[in-house]
C-alpha cells in the first residue's frame, strides 16, 4: 500500500482514478441543465426538492384539518372538503414526500458511498424522476377539476367504485399512484443493479455502508410490493371505467379481497417507508458518538428478516372484519414477530451512543428524538398486534397516533437527521446549527403536542375521519391542545425553510467531512465534482476514511466469517451480473411482473368459486381452439431464440429472417385472440357480463398486452437493424428474448388455470 | 362516548384486561428505552477532550440477549391474546339472531325478528342477556363500535358478521361508526339504552304495535307524508312503504335523537330538520324539500304523534 503514489489533495493513495468524464447531458446552463439530466446528483436534489414542496402542500393540508377540529361542531369546512383533505393528506405524504425524499436521497447518496460515478441506469433514473413528479402533478390536477378524491388515502371498496363515487377524483388517484408506482419500482431495479455491480475495488457486500445496505433490501421490498396495488389498482379502474365487478359485492364482488390486495401491498410499504430512515439513523448515531455501529451484522440481518416478514403479516389491518379466527391467529402471531427485530436496532443503536463521545449537531438531536418516538410508535403498534387491543383501538384516534409516531416521530425526524448530516455534502454548506435547535425544539414540542393526546382521544372513543365531532366529555379539551400542537408544528416546518434558505446564503463552508465521518461520500469535495471521486481510497474494511485516517491501528473486527466457496459463488453471481446489466434488470422487472400476474391470478381463482362461473367459463371457452393458436406463441420462443443465437454469431441475415418469424409468429396469436374476444362479445359475454366476464377479459387481456409490447419492440429492433442503424442486436435482443420467454411463460400458467382447470 | 376502559360486558371487560397489559408493557419498554437514551446523552456527551472513545463493535451476547428476551415476551403477549380473543367472541352463532343491525349510509336499520319490530339508530337491550347480532351493511363498510360493551365488528356488504352486545346493568351508551364511509360519516351515532327485562319487554311490545291513528293536523301531516314524497324514502307501519333509503319512521317519536345522533328529537330541531336538513347533517342523502311553513308544521304534528 506504501508502495502507491499519493493523491496530492487528499493525501490518500491513488487506488483507481476515475477516468474523464463524457458528458452526461447537456452542459448548456440554467433550467434546460436541469431537465435533460440523468446525472444522480441532480435527480436526487430534484427528488428532494419536488418531495419539499409537496411536504408543504400535505403539511397545508393538515393545518387545515386540525383547524377544523379546533372545537366541537365546526361549521367551518365542510364534509366533503375535509374528506378530500385527509385522502390527499395520506396519498400526498407517503407517495410524494416520505417515499420520493428517500429515494432521492439513496439516488444521490448510494452511488457515492459505493464510490461509483453514477447509478448503474442513469436516464432510467430520470424516467422515475419524471414519472414521480408528473404522478403527483396528475393527483393535483383533480384539484384543479374540482374532483378530489375523497375515499381515504386507501380507498375501501366499494366506497370507491360507482355507484357510491361516480366523480373523477378516483380515476386520477389510481392513474397517479399507478404512475408514482412505476416510477418508484424503476428506482428500486435501477438502486439493485447500482449497489450490486458498481462497488469500488474492496467493497464487498458485508462492508457496504448501513444506509445503501438498507436501501439494498428496501429496493427490493419495493420490487415485490408495488406489484400487488398495480394489480389493485388496475382492477378498481377496470371497476370504475369498463364495467367490471371485481370488487362490487352487488355483483358478487368481495370487497374483501380489495383489502387482502391493499394491504399485501400497503403493509411492506410502511416498511418501504421506514427502511431508508433506519439506514440514514444507522449512519448519523455512530459518526455523532465517534463509534461504530453496535452489532453491525445483527442490524443489517435484523433488516432483511423485517423485509421477508412484512409480506406476511397484512391481515393485522383487517382484524375488525370477521373473517376466520384462526387466520387472525397467524398474523396477530406473526406482526408480534416482526417487532423483535425492530427492537433489535433500536437497542444496536442505545449500544452505539453507550460508552461514545456524543456530539449534539441538529442532525443527532433530531436521531435521538427519533429513537424515543420511534420506539413509542412501534409500541403502539405491538398493542395493535394484540388482536382483541385492536378491536377496541383500530380506526381510532389511538391509530392516528400510532401511524403519526412512526411515520413523522420516526421517519421525517430521521429525514431530517439525514437532511442535515448530507445538506454540506449536497450544498457545499452548513446548515445553520442556531437556526437548527430552534427547528428542532420547536418541532419537537410541536409533534408530540399534536400526536400525544390523540393517544388519549382513541381510548375516549374519537373515530378516525371525522369532519367534526360532538361536545363529549375530554374531546373538546384534547382535540384544542392536538390543533395547537399542530400549529407550533407548521410553524416549525416554515423555520426548517428559513434555515434551507439562509444557509444556501451564509453558511459556513463545509469543505469536504465536516463530520469527521468515515464512509465514502465523504472522500470528495462538498459538492462533488460531476465524476464524483478524482481518487477512490482504499477499500479494507467498513469504515474507509476512518482507516484512512489510522493507519497503524485496526478497524473494529468484523463479526463475520468470509466463507470461502460461498464468496466464490456469490462472486460469480455478481460478476455476471455487473456483465449483464441490461439483462438483470430485465430479470429484475419480470420478478416483479410475476408477482403482477399472481395477483390477477388470485383474483380469477378467488372468483372462480362464486357460484354460476364454473358454468360460464365452461360455455364461453374453447381450450382445444385456443391451445391450437397458442401453439403459434409458443413456437416464437423458439424462432426468438434461434434468432439470438444468429445476432450472437453475427449472421446479420439470418437474424432478419428469425425476427420476422416471432413477429409474425405473435402477430397470428394475437390475431386470433382479438376473434376469441370479439367472438365471445358476439354472444353477448363481455367485459361486464359477470364475475367470468371480468376476470378472464383482465387476466388475458393484460397478458394480451404484454404479448403486444413485445410485438412492438421487436418491430422496433427489426427497423433499427433493417435501416442499419444498430450494427449488432446481440444485446437488445438477448433482454428482450427473456422478456418474451417470460410472456410465454405466464402463458402457459393463464393457458393451464383458465382454459383448462377453469374451464373443463 | 364511553371508554374501553369502563366495561359493562364480559366481553369488553376482556378486552380492557389485554388492553391494561399492553399498556403498562409498553408504557415499562418504553421508559427503559427512554431511559437508557437519556442515560446515554447525559453521560456520555462529548466533553471536549478530543479523545476517541473505545471503538467497540458489538457485543454478541448482548445483542443476542436484545434479541431472545423480546422474543420471549411476544410469546407472553401472544398466549393471552388467544386467550382473550377467546373470551370476546361469541360462542356460537348457529342459532337466529336476536338482533338484524344493517348499516346504511349513514343511520342503523334494526330488526328485532323475534318480535317483528323495525327501528333505527337506537339499540335497546335487556339487561343481562346476551343479544346475538347479525351486521350487514346495505352499501359500504360501516364499522360498530360501543366501546363500553363489545368489540368493533366491520359491517361488510356481502359478508354478514355476528358480534355479542350483553351488559350487565342498565344504562345508556354510544356508540359510533368507526369506519369511513362516506361524507355523513361524522354522524353516524348509535345508542344503545340498556333495560331491566320488564322495561324492555314493554319497549318491544310498544315497538311491535302500529301507530295510533293520526287525527286533525297529523292526519293531513300523513297526507303531506306520502304526497310530498317522503314515503319513497321513509317506511312507516300502515302506510304500505317500503322505502329504505332512509330510517323507517314508525315509532319516530319514541326515539331520543333524530339524523342518527346529529340533534335530539325536539320541536325545534325537528323544525330545523325538516326545513334543510343539510344544515344539520351536511352530505346525508335528504335533500331539502322545500316545504311551506304549514307543510312542516303539519308534519311535525304528525311525526310526533309516531309513538
Amino acid at each position: 500500500m506504501t508502495d502507491l503514489p499519493l493523491d496530492q489533495r487528499t493525501n490518500f493513495p491513488v487506488v483507481a482514478a476515475a477516468p474523464d468524464a463524457p458528458a452526461t447531458g447537456a452542459h448548456s446552463g440554467g433550467w434546460y441543465r436541469w431537465v435533460s439530466t440523468v446525472d444522480h446528483k441532480l435527480l436526487g436534489i430534484m427528488y428532494m426538492v419536488t418531495a419539499l414542496a409537496f411536504f408543504l402542500i400535505g403539511g397545508l393540508e393538515a393545518t387545515l384539518m386540525r383547524i377544523q377540529l379546533f372545537v366541537p361542531r365546526n361549521a367551518w369546512l365542510s364534509p366533503n372538503v375535509y374528506d378530500a383533505l385527509f385522502t390527499l393528506h395520506g396519498v400526498t405524504m407517503i407517495f410524494l414526500v416520505i417515499v420520493p425524499v428517500q429515494l432521492g436521497m439513496a439516488v444521490y447518496m448510494v452511488p457515492l458511498q459505493i464510490g461509483a460515478r453514477d447509478m448503474a441506469m442513469p436516464r432510467l433514473n430520470a424516467l422515475s424522476f419524471w414519472l414521480t413528479a408528473l404522478g403527483g402533478v396528475l393527483l393535483y390536477l383533480s384539484v384543479a377539476v374540482g374532483h378530489p378524491p375523497q375515499a381515504g388515502w386507501f380507498a375501501y371498496a366499494p366506497l370507491s367504485l360507482p355507484p357510491f363515487a361516480f366523480y373523477a377524483g378516483m380515476d386520477y388517484w389510481a392513474l397517479s399512484l399507478l404512475l408514482i408506482g412505476i416510477g418508484t419500482l424503476t428506482t428500486a431495479m435501477n438502486m439493485i443493479l447500482t449497489v450490486v455491480t458498481l462497488r469500488a475495488p474492496g467493497m464487498t457486500i458485508r462492508r457496504l455502508p448501513l444506509f445503501s445496505w438498507m436501501m439494498l433490501v428496501d429496493s427490493f421490498l419495493i420490487l415485490f410490493a408495488m406489484p400487488i396495488i398495480n394489480a389493485a389498482l388496475v382492477m378498481v379502474l377496470a371497476d370504475r371505467l369498463l364495467g367490471t365487478h371485481f370488487f362490487k359485492p352487488v355483483y358478487q364482488g368481495s370487497a374483501v379481497l380489495y383489502q387482502h390486495f391493499f394491504w399485501s401491498f400497503g403493509h411492506p410499504e410502511v416498511y418501504i417507508m421506514i427502511i431508508p430512515a433506519w439506514g440514514m439513523i444507522s449512519e448519523v448515531i455512530p459518526v455523532f458518538s465517534r463509534k461504530p455501529i453496535f452489532g453491525y451484522t445483527f442490524v443489517a440481518m435484523s433488516t432483511v428478516a423485517i423485509a421477508l416478514l412484512s409480506f406476511g403479516v397484512w391481515v393485522h389491518h383487517m382484524f375488525t372484519m370477521g373473517l376466520p379466527m384462526v387466520e387472525y391467529y397467524v398474523f396477530s402471531a406473526a406482526s408480534m414477530l416482526i417487532a423483535v427485530p425492530t427492537g433489535v436496532k433500536i437497542f444496536a443503536w442505545i449500544g452505539t451512543m453507550i460508552g461514545g463521545s456524543l456530539r449534539f449537531t441538529t442532525s443527532m438531536m433530531f436521531a435521538v428524538a427519533f429513537l424515543i418516538q420511534f420506539t413509542l410508535g412501534g409500541l403502539s403498534g405491538v398493542m395493535f398486534s394484540a388482536v382483541p387491543v385492536d378491536w377496541q383501538l383500530q380506526s381510532s384516534y389511538f391509530l392516528v397516533a400510532h401511524l403519526h409516531y412512526v411515520l413523522f416521530g420516526g421517519a421525517v425526524f430521521a429525514i431530517y437527521s439525514g437532511f442535515y448530516y448530507w445538506f454540506p455534502k449536497i450544498s457545499g454548506r452548513l446548515l445553520s446549527e442556531r437556526i437548527g435547535k430552534w427547528h428542532f425544539w420547536l418541532t419537537v414540542i410541536g409533534f408530540n403536542g399534536t400526536f400525544m393526546v390523540q393517544h388519549v382521544l382513541g381510548f375516549h372513543g374519537m373515530p378516525r375521519r371525522i369532519y367534526t365531532y360532538p361536545d363529549l366529555p375530554g374531546w373538546p379539551i384534547l382535540n384544542f391542545i392536538s390543533s395547537a400542537g399542530a400549529m407550533l408544528l407548521a410553524f416549525s416546518t416554515l423555520v426548517f425553510l428559513w434555515n434551507l434558505y439562509w444557509s444556501s446564503r451564509y453558511g459556513k463552508q463545509a469543505g469536504d467531512n465536516p463530520w469527521e465521518a468515515w464512509t465514502l461520500e465523504w472522500a470528495t469535495t462538498s459538492p462533488p465534482p460531476e465524476h464524483n471521486f478524482d481518487a477512490v481510497p482504499p477499500i479494507l474494511g467498513r469504515r474507509p476514511l476512518w482507516r484512512a485516517a489510522h493507519p497503524q491501528a485496526e478497524d473494529v473486527k468484523a463479526h463475520y466469517i468470509e466463507e470461502p466457496r460461498l464468496v466464490a459463488r456469490e462472486k460469480r453471481l455478481l460478476d455476471w451480473v455487473s456483465d449483464n446489466i441490461p439483462r438483470s434488470g430485465m430479470a429484475l422487472f419480470l420478478a416483479s411482473e410475476t408477482l403482477f400476474f399472481v395477483s390477477l391470478v388470485a383474483a380469477f381463482i378467488y372468483y372462480h368459486y362464486v357460484p354460476g362461473y364454473r358454468a360460464s367459463a365452461h360455455q364461453a371457452l374453447n381450450p382445444l381452439r385456443t391451445g391450437l393458436y397458442s401453439i403459434a406463441l409458443f413456437a416464437s420462443s423458439f424462432t426468438i431464440w434461434r434468432a439470438e443465437a444468429n445476432a450472437r454469431a453475427g449472421n446479420n441475415s439470418r437474424l432478419h429472417g428469425w425476427l420476422l418469424g416471432t413477429i409474425a409468429l405473435g402477430a397470428t396469436f394475437m390475431a386470433f385472440q382479438v376473434l376469441e374476444f370479439v367472438g365471445l362479445c358476439h354472444r353477448g359475454i363481455d367485459i361486464t357480463s359477470s364475475m367470468f366476464g371480468s376476470t378472464f377479459f383482465t387476466l388475458v387481456g393484460f397478458h394480451g398486452l404484454h404479448v403486444l409490447a413485445g410485438l412492438l419492440m421487436l418491430a422496433l429492433l427489426y427497423g433499427l437493424l433493417a435501416a442499419r442503424l444498430l450494427p449488432t442486436l446481440k444485446r437488445p435482443l438477448a433482454t428482450l428474448a427473456i422478456y418474451w420467454h417470460f410472456v410465454d411463460v405466464v402463458w402457459v400458467f393463464i393457458f393451464g388455470i383458465v382454459y383448462l382447470w377453469g374451464a373443463l | 362516548m364511553g371508554t374501553p376502559l369502563s366495561p359493562v360486558s364480559p366481553q369488553a371487560d376482556a378486552l380492557r384486561t389485554l388492553i391494561l397489559v399492553t399498556v403498562a408493557l409498553a408504557g415499562f419498554i418504553g421508559l427503559l428505552v427512554t431511559g437508557l437514551v437519556t442515560y446515554a446523552v447525559i453521560r456520555y456527551r462529548d466533553r471536549g477532550t478530543g479523545a476517541e472513545p473505545r471503538q467497540s463493535g458489538g457485543n454478541r451476547k448482548i445483542e443476542i440477549a436484545y434479541t431472545l428476551i423480546p422474543l420471549g415476551i411476544q410469546c407472553g403477549l401472544f398466549s393471552l391474546t388467544v386467550v382473550t380473543m377467546h373470551r370476546a367472541e361469541p360462542t356460537t352463532t348457529n342459532r337466529p339472531p336476536d338482533l338484524v343491525i344493517v348499516a346504511h349510509q349513514w343511520w342503523w336499520e334494526l330488526n328485532y325478528p323475534g318480535a317483528h319490530v323495525v327501528t333505527a339508530n337506537e339499540i335497546h337491550l335487556p339487561a343481562g342477556k346476551a343479544m346475538l347480532v347479525e351486521l350487514r351493511s346495505a352499501d359500504v363498510i360501516h364499522e360498530l363500535w360501543v366501546p363500553q360493551m363489545a368489540p368493533k365488528m366491520d359491517a361488510v356488504p356481502g359478508m354478514p358478521n355476528h358480534l355479542v352486545l350483553e351488559a350487565d346493568r342498565p344504562g345508556e351508551y354510544l356508540g359510533d361508526c368507526a369506519e369511513y364511509c362516506g361524507a355523513g360519516h361524522a354522524w353516524m351515532q348509535l345508542r344503545v339504552d340498556v333495560q331491566t327485562p320488564q322495561d324492555f319487554e314493554a319497549w318491544e311490545r310498544g315497538q311491535s304495535r302500529p301507530p295510533s291513528l293520526a287525527t286533525g293536523l297529523a292526519e293531513r301531516g300523513r297526507d303531506i307524508f306520502q304526497s310530498r314524497t317522503c314515503i319513497e324514502c321513509h317506511a312507516i307501519d300502515g302506510l304500505g312503504s317500503r322505502g329504505n333509503v332512509g330510517p323507517d319512521l314508525t315509532h319516530f317519536a319514541s326515539r331520543a335523537t333524530l339524523g342518527a345522533g346529529v340533534a335530539d328529537n325536539t320541536p325545534e330541531e325537528l323544525d330545523r330538520w325538516l326545513n334543510d336538513p343539510q344544515s344539520l347533517k351536511p352530505g346525508c342523502y335528504m335533500p331539502r324539500m322545500r316545504l311551506t311553513p304549514t307543510e312542516v308544521v303539519d308534519l311535525m304534528a304528525y311525526l310526533e304523534g309516531l309513538r
